[in-house]
């Protein structure tokens, strides 16, 4: 039970809210700053506390047990970057068109956005520049599976 | 000898600050014991029941198992062990933080066990220092939660001015235990795969 001078009337309500804790956000704000505290308080104090007695074999990447071959940082074949293109190609042009014939068929536009020729346009670009790269793959062979 | 110097004439150990900070730091570890399975055999399936929910070995504060020697504290060898798997238990023992335990379960792990023969690894200890040995073929879940018990105890009898809990010791006193060096040439014959190259 609050206190008769922190009882929430028409009277006294300018007064209440005008006190920093009553502001909306405020607590939100103190639970951030405790949280991002909080968190750099345990890593570092951990990271200052803790023992660090390395060897080599404690630095090096843990192989199930198996001795390390290479670098994680290596080449790989060049073949795969032609799953990448399809992919863009298919999928992500397909989830790009999607959304955007809904916006373009149903309506006149969205209200106070872009005119319906601009959007049209945006999207001939778009597909101009995938058709492109179909093209590429297609010369190079990518749809030859076997 | 420790319970004599409590006895001093004016009743109060000199190292109770130290005493107390290792109580306190052997509670928090031995309550905290993140194991990292080392399952071989049928003794990591009863290791897996164990860490099921109806013995639940989270209940002790092991419910994060490593899978990484990282942040492991007890190793549980879990199986019997070849030769061909020596270095790979010893290179992930190596790789772990001190301080660290070892359990050794089941007899194969310990002694050999049954396999009594060439390729076989006639107990762990003369790979890595086991604190606590399980017996039984496969132990029960409650034997494995009595040797996890049995190291709690162990733990809390521990000092933080111990250096032998801090510093690397490749080797002991009684040369039982081998170099890595050596584990690699024994399990030579065997096709170990210290040796192995990427293929692709």
């Amino acid at each position: 039970m609050l206190p008769a001078h922190h009882t929430f009337t028409a009277r006294n309500a300018h007064a209440l809210l005008a006190h920093p804790m009553h502001q909306p956000y405020v607590a939100f704000l103190l639970l951030l700053v405790f949280v991002a505290a909080n968190a750099v308080l345990l890593i570092g104090l951990s990271h200052l506390v803790a023992p660090h007695r390395p060897t080599v074999s404690k630095l090096a990447p843990y192989e199930s047990g198996m001795p390390p071959l290479g670098g994680a940082h290596e080449r790989f074949s060049v073949k795969f970057y032609l799953v990448a293109m399809l992919f863009i190609l298919f999928d992500i042009e397909t989830v790009f068109l999607i959304p955007w014939g809904t916006i373009y068929f149903a309506s006149s536009g969205p209200p106070g956005g872009p005119p319906m020729g601009f959007l049209l346009v945006e999207m001939l670009v778009f597909l101009a520049v995938l058709f492109v790269g179909y093209i590429y793959v297609w010369r190079r062979g990518a749809f030859r599976w076997d | 000898m420790k319970h004599v110097a409590t006895e001093t004439v004016t009743g109060q150990n000199p190292n109770w600050l130290l005493a107390k900070l290792d109580d306190l730091v052997n509670w928090a570890r031995a309550n905290s014991l993140w194991p990292m399975p080392f399952g071989t055999a049928c003794c990591a399936i009863e290791f897996m029941a164990t860490a099921a929910s109806r013995f639940d070995f989270a209940r002790f504060g092991m419910e994060r198992q490593a899978f990484s020697p990282r942040q492991a504290d007890v190793l549980i060898c879990a199986g019997r062990l070849p030769f061909k798997l020596a270095p790979v238990i010893r290179r992930v023992y190596d790789q772990m933080p001190q301080p660290k335990w070892v359990i050794s379960m089941g007899a194969c792990a310990s002694s050999g066990g049954i396999f009594d023969n060439y390729a076989m690894v006639q107990g762990i200890d003369t790979i890595v220092p086991v604190d606590v040995y399980v017996p039984g073929c496969p132990p029960r879940p409650e034997g494995l939660l009595y040797g996890v018990l049995l190291l709690h105890k162990k733990i809390k009898g521990e000092s933080l001015a111990d250096r032998a809990l801090r510093d690397e010791h490749p080797l002991d006193d009684t040369g039982l235990r081998l170099p890595p060096d050596t584990i690699d040439e024994i399990s030579e014959p065997f096709g170990n795969s210290v040796h192995q190259f990427r293929s692709a």
